[in-house]
């Protein structure tokens, strides 16, 4: 298994069709070439997770998939539509929302503002009212200005407002980097109950801990290379090789 | 005292013109990153757009208060699609010198036309005479383009404080990155933007015309002062520019009475003593 996904046919798992498929997917950053060809798939309705150190290039590739870095070349197909040349606005217009690793909240605007500011790009995103129910505490501060929350609640804010867009696929950018253990739980909750509610999710994830707590797969990212794929029940026989590539 | 509240009248037209031009150089600036120079030339465009349509078209001062802007703002975004949008993420002084050129054209091209002496344009029927408000005499001219004015500064500021496309606006000054991948059509908001800016200074021309006049020069004159204005309010903030703009041409107004000498350097000295104390301006967040 740990061996085809290090090729073209990475590991894939039984639950819906094939919604993202990234293929030789190179960027880079001006002049510094970050990603070298990353392949892998991810299939409807699943969690997966990219692991790797830092600097592995797991943000470029979510923001590659995104459309926000400047010079990328191969393959990202979306729903088998290929999306390497699509503008960024035009790509979460077809249903993919990302939630980045500095969160984004605008400090201009309050937090009902940050929440409704991604305009809907589909039908079928969750309901104000749900969203309070899975992050009561934004309802309570829906004046304030929305930098002048904590760290947890501007996360749990950077996740809320891409709920309620349509967008099927959400890319979190480590979500869990900095917050407390009990924020860390109620996030896991979260991703777990988004995932019920027919989600499908790339996680990038430093904290394998908490990655195996939701992720169905995961795949190990270095040097701009995926070097290894495996699923969730065959990660107790992978912890060794994962700490090696983790270096933890 | 007839002669301060007169001074004081002017310095609210003055105020007027300075507020709603430093409102659209703060809108630029917050979502385009340019000093836009070419401002006091696009202010003269408005006021000479409807000097042509009255005078080729027939077409009345309150159609041209509706069109002037608008021609003027397409105008501008044609300038900013063919030209500015490709300074995205150089330095301020790209901006400044572009903008700075477009102005010498456009100012050169009038002047060749129309050389540098005034024409006059009539102050409409339903607003000419005055009012005797007992203290002084208000010519009604006046006191619209006052009125009109503090109209339509308060509805930007509302426009961009209050609305979603406001949020925004407000968003993508921020990260216009994230706002974009948000799926919002950024770049045109960007050129949109630069046309409401634009059109709010054609505006300004417009209303101007049958004070001071229609001349080629007419913005050249006024764009440093409103600079001033705009570095003593603080780049960027709204209803920073709204408020220092008028109280700038109050306080231009109060000094011509009271020590005329001063009155053309006013705005200077307070440029000095602001930047002393507070560099990034009045209401003006750090850069």
């Amino acid at each position: 298994m740990a061996e085809t996904a290090t090729a073209d046919a990475p590991a894939k798992t039984a639950s819906g069709g094939n919604l993202l498929q990234v293929r030789n997917l190179e960027a880079w950053y001006g002049e510094s070439h970050i990603l070298h060809g990353i392949n892998f798939d991810v299939n409807a309705g699943e969690v997966v997770t990219l692991l790797g150190r830092n600097g592995a290039g797991k943000t470029t590739t979510l923001k590659s998939i995104m459309g926000i870095i400047g010079k990328r070349t191969g393959s990202v197909k979306f729903n088998n539509q290929d999306i390497i040349r699509t503008t960024s606005d035009k790509i979460a217009r077809m249903g993919i929302a990302f939630c980045p690793e500095e969160r984004g909240i605008f400090s201009s605007l309050d937090v009902r503002e940050n929440l409704l500011l991604p305009p809907v790009v589909r039908p079928g995103g969750l309901p104000l009212e749900q969203i309070f129910d899975l992050f009561p505490n934004l309802k309570e501060r829906l004046n304030s200005q929305g930098t002048k929350l904590s760290g947890g609640e501007q996360q749990m804010l950077a996740i809320a407002r891409i709920l309620r867009t349509g967008a099927n696929f959400l890319m979190l950018d480590e979500p869990t980097e900095g917050l407390a253990p009990v924020i860390i739980q109620q996030i896991g909750h979260t991703i777990a109950r988004l995932k019920k509610e027919g989600f499908t999710i790339l996680l990038v994830e430093q904290n394998f801990r908490f990655a195996s707590t939701v992720a169905d797969r995961y795949y190990v990212v270095e040097h701009g290379k995926i070097i290894d794929g495996f699923s969730n029940a065959e990660l107790a026989a992978n912890m060794d090789k994962l700490h090696t590539y983790l270096g933890v | 005292m007839q002669a301060l509240y007169a001074q004081l009248l002017v310095g609210l037209i003055n105020g007027s013109f300075y507020a709603l031009l430093s409102l659209g150089l703060a809108v630029i600036f917050g979502m385009l990153n340019i000093i836009n120079f070419a401002h006091g030339a696009l202010y003269m465009m408005g006021a000479f757009v409807a000097y042509f349509l009255l005078n080729i078209g027939g077409i009345n001062y309150w159609w041209a208060l509706l069109l002037a802007p608008i021609i003027v703002g397409i105008f501008g975004m044609i300038l900013e699609r063919t030209m500015l949008q490709w300074l995205t993420g150089l330095d301020h002084l790209y901006g400044l010198l572009l903008t700075f050129g477009i102005a010498l054209i456009v100012q050169g091209v009038f002047q060749n036309y129309f050389g540098s002496s005034g024409m006059p344009y009539a102050i409409p029927d339903q607003l000419k005479g005055g009012m005797n408000l007992g203290f002084m005499f208000l010519p009604i001219y006046r006191g619209w383009v006052v009125i009109f004015s503090l109209i339509v500064c308060v509805a930007t500021w509302f426009l961009i404080e209050k609305t979603r496309l406001g949020a925004y606006l407000r968003a993508a000054t921020e990260n216009p990155t994230l706002v974009r991948a948000f799926g919002v059509n950024v770049p045109r908001m960007i050129t949109l933007t630069y046309g409401l800016g634009v059109g709010l200074a054609a505006l300004a021309g417009v209303l101007s015309a049958p004070i001071n006049q229609v001349r080629p020069l007419m913005g050249a004159d006024l764009i440093i002062v409103v600079f001033a204005v705009v570095v003593i309010g603080g780049m960027g903030s709204i209803m920073g520019s709204i408020i220092t703009g008028f109280a700038l041409g109050v306080i231009e107004g109060m000094t011509k009475y009271f020590y005329p000498e001063a009155s053309n350097t006013v705005v200077f000295v307070l440029m000095v003593l602001v930047l002393l104390v507070k560099p990034t301006g009045l209401t003006g967040r750090a850069a």
